[in-house]
């Protein structure tokens, strides 16, 4: 899976989770998921179950607590789904 | 003891600020908005169905209510992202009653920028709101999977979540809090809202309770057998208070609201007034004499009903109508008894009175504020709903009020001065006395 594909598969995830007042648009790969994106700290563990279920891996703790921005995302699901 | 004591010249109860209803809200099961509710209640319409769901699971009682809320009506107030894995009854009936109290009040909210409302508050009660959330929950972490209990379970199963998602969505900044006290969570959240604005501590109160449904909170209620399994087969005529062959209640679920207003700031805004709330009292029976967990001590309830009359300055002859607690059980001629004893009147005398679990049984900590907010309507427009299932009354009520005082029809009627009570579980008791003219 390219990154691309995995990006393309992971906006309509952060989308769902966006505030009513940023647009999906803004999901750059470079954007910050709380910071920018303005998603509430608290819904970044529900991404990740919705992100588990898409691509069919399992993320750790440890992958949450490195998960920052759009890029982060995309770099651990292109690791997991690699191995 | 909550009370104004108009007609007092102690200075210190003087001081205490009026309050106002300005706003109503419902979800009931015989009709979701107020509009639609207070055309159900003057027709007598039954909210009591037969659940498949039940009768499958081998409850005695097949039969209960539930609000039939639409997917439209549930998103004009949650958004798609609120409403991903939502699953708590409760806190939806909840949020759409005390959001069309805040908009029937003309209120407005706080934009998402703005300092928050510091002057209204909001105490929102409940029994439970979110057992089918919780339910989901408990299955997740027995099989090892709690990272699926994702980041809303514990709002939507918490308490105080009723009060916690309301005050987001306003943007309330005085006490936002919860209450539950059984099938007196209602109207004992009226009289503590009450209570705050009175002693000036906040201006808007927004009050109410509500409950969900389904066999997990109605199980419980199953196995102790108080509820009625004689009617599976014809569930409008399962919920019988106060008549001679009620066999149990039937239960329900959904949620009521009320905004309270000092009648300063109502006046000052040119709000809508439905009823002035003149006083009441919250007391408990101990669980002593006649009072048990599940059954009420007689003198606990008299006492609470003078003292809500005490309190709001008015004598028990002018209670033109009750909104009784009545669910349908054995007690019902008891708490006519009580009421009788209280005001001082039987017969011709007594007050107009019914009960609103005949249309949509009993909605346990929602009762109280959908009797409140029925109570209210009828107040306003001045009617009285018919009494359903009640052509046979119960002849130890008959002994007591005279029968056209509990009508089986609409009555038109002006009303002045009225009364409701709540009693539940625990033994607590909860009154309060509202006037339409006094305004």
């Amino acid at each position: 899976m390219t990154s691309e594909e995995i990006y393309t598969k992971l906006q309509p995830i952060i989308a769902a989770y966006l505030p009513e007042d940023v647009s999906a648009e803004n999901i750059k790969k470079d954007a910050d998921l709380t910071q920018e994106l303005n998603i509430n700290s608290a819904h970044l563990v529900d991404v990740v179950l919705d992100v588990e279920d898409a691509f069919d891996i399992e993320l750790s703790n440890n992958d949450l607590e490195s998960l920052r921005t759009v890029n982060d995302a995309i770099a651990i699901i292109a690791n997991k789904v690699e191995n | 003891m909550y009370g104004n004591h108009q007609r007092d010249v102690n200075t210190e109860e003087i001081m205490k600020n009026r309050v106002v209803i300005t706003g109503l809200g419902i979800v009931s099961p015989n009709g979701v908005g107020v509009k639609a509710f207070h055309s159900a209640i003057r027709s007598g319409k039954s909210g009591i169905r037969h659940f498949p769901e039940l009768e499958e699971l081998n409850f005695s009682c097949q039969i209960a209510a539930k609000p039939e809320v639409s997917e439209e009506q549930k998103r004009k107030y949650f958004t798609d992202l609120q409403l991903r894995n939502f699953n708590s009854s409760g806190i939806l009936y909840g949020v759409m009653a005390g959001m069309e109290a805040q908009e029937d009040a003309g209120i407005e909210t706080a934009g998402k920028n703005d300092e928050p409302l510091w002057d209204l508050g909001i105490i929102f009660g409940t029994g439970t709101s979110g057992t089918a959330k919780f339910r989901e929950a408990i299955y997740l972490l027995d099989s090892g999977k709690v990272k699926r209990l994702g980041s809303t379970t514990v709002a939507q199963t918490m308490a105080s979540g009723i009060s916690a998602y309301l005050g987001g969505m306003i943007g309330a900044g005085n006490q936002v809090t919860t209450n539950s006290s059984a099938c007196a969570t209602g109207t004992e959240a009226i009289l503590m809202g009450y209570d705050l604005i009175a002693s000036g501590k906040a201006r808007q109160m927004l009050c109410g309770s509500c409950s969900d449904d389904g066999p997990v909170v109605w199980g419980g209620f199953d196995a102790m057998k108080v509820l009625t399994w004689k009617h599976n087969q014809d569930p409008e005529h399962g919920s019988r208070p106060m008549s001679a062959t009620a066999s149990g209640f039937v239960p329900g679920s959904g949620a009521g609201a009320l905004m309270l207003e000092s009648l300063t700031s109502a006046q000052g805004r040119g709000a809508k007034i439905y009823a002035e709330v003149l006083g009441g009292h919250v007391n408990n029976g101990g669980q002593r004499q006649q009072g048990s967990m599940t059954a009420p001590n007689s003198s606990a309830v008299q006492r609470c009903i003078k003292t809500a009359l005490e309190a709001s300055g008015v004598d028990g002859y002018e209670i033109d109508y009750i909104n009784g607690h009545l669910t349908a059980t054995v007690k019902d001629p008891t708490e006519i008894r009580n009421w009788s004893d209280a005001l001082g009147t039987k017969g011709v005398d007594f007050p107009y009175i019914n009960s609103l679990k005949g249309m949509i049984g009993h909605g346990l900590a929602a009762s109280g504020s959908m009797e409140l907010v029925a109570a209210v309507l009828q107040l306003h427009h001045g009617f009285i709903f018919p009494n359903s299932n009640c052509e046979d009354l119960h002849p130890e009520i008959s002994a007591i009020v005279d029968r056209n005082r509990i009508p089986i029809q609409t009555v038109s009627r002006p009303l002045n001065t009225i009364a409701k009570a709540s009693f539940g579980f625990g033994d607590v008791n909860a009154c309060v006395i509202f006037r339409q003219n006094s305004i």
